[in-house]
């Protein structure tokens, strides 16, 4: 995969960024983003959006929702059991 | 550059002695169980539904369909990902529901014109977290995952919000790990294409924050 190309780069980009790929494939790519910006940034920028999300605390549940639900839950489960 | 850390789910090595208990009849084992993962199963289905109401639904049906269930689950999978697959079962009947015209399915592989080829490039600077504040990012990043086709989001969420692995996440959608790696490439690069309005250097005049 020497002189690798923007596209093939993109291919790998999922498992470069999950750290899932041979050492020799990840040199050639880390080859490739020393000189190529455009990927660097996609890389950099892709990098940001998958932490941004992971650590973004979006559609946490509430506290007050969440007793509500265990309650619900429980009482559903124990009349289940009940059925049978 | 370094490769991306998952946050995984808390230890689940004693799951599986929980759910012997509960299998037993121990209900406070299957509460533990509840408590352990309902913010996980939560957050899943209101990615995937959109609707804070069919989330609440999901959370307590996914919970008594696995409680129902529980026999029959095979415990050579982890329960996390037997109950996630329950939760993104339930969650996608929400989804038809709601759009009875369309399908959902988590088969659908769709083709869409801002597909894998990265359009713009620019970097984000400063950091979108020093750009706005907690409330702002939240409702831009809401906005932005609510665009995705529901089978990428899907993905997304479980493999990038949730942790769990490529495999794991193939096991909960029954799809192969190639289909699970090309959709969460497509995902990953619509959501970084759609942030870069928002997010991109000398985006949107000097002011740079994109009006919500």
């Amino acid at each position: 995969m020497a002189n690798v190309k923007c596209s093939e780069f993109l291919k790998e980009l999922t498992d470069y960024l999950d750290g899932v790929i041979d050492d020799r494939t990840r040199a050639e790519l880390e080859e490739h983003l020393n000189w190529c910006h455009k990927c660097y940034v996609v890389v950099s920028t892709t990098k940001h959006t998958i932490e941004i999300y992971r650590d973004s605390h979006l559609y946490e549940l509430p506290d007050d929702l969440r007793g509500r639900l265990h309650s619900a839950i429980m009482s559903k489960c124990a009349a289940s059991k009940k059925k049978h | 550059m370094s490769p991306i850390q998952s946050k995984g789910v808390e230890a689940t090595g004693d799951d599986l002695v929980l759910v012997r208990a509960a299998k037993r009849g121990d209900m406070g084992a299957f509460e533990q169980l509840v408590k352990r993962y309902d913010r996980n199963i939560f957050r899943i289905a209101q990615h995937i539904t959109q609707n804070r109401e069919d989330a609440e639904d999901v959370v307590q049906d996914a919970f008594l369909k696995s409680y129902q269930n529980l026999d029959r689950f095979q415990e050579q999978s982890k329960f996390y990902t037997w109950l996630v697959r329950i939760a993104v079962n339930e969650s996608l009947m929400k989804l038809r529901k709601r759009r009875t015209a369309k399908t959902v399915s988590i088969d659908e592989d769709v083709k869409t014109e801002e597909d894998s080829v990265p359009r713009e490039v620019a970097d984000w600077s400063p950091n979108p977290e020093q750009l706005y504040n907690q409330s702002e990012l939240q409702e831009i990043l809401g906005k932005t995952i609510q665009g995705l086709p529901s089978s990428f989001r899907t993905v997304f969420v479980l493999r990038d919000v949730e942790g769990l692995s490529t495999e794991e996440t193939a096991e909960a959608l029954d799809l192969s790990v190639p289909a699970v790696k090309s959709r969460l490439l497509r995902a990953r690069l619509q959501l970084r294409e759609r942030l870069n309005r928002y997010f991109k250097k000398n985006g949107s005049g000097d002011g740079k924050r994109e009006v919500l």
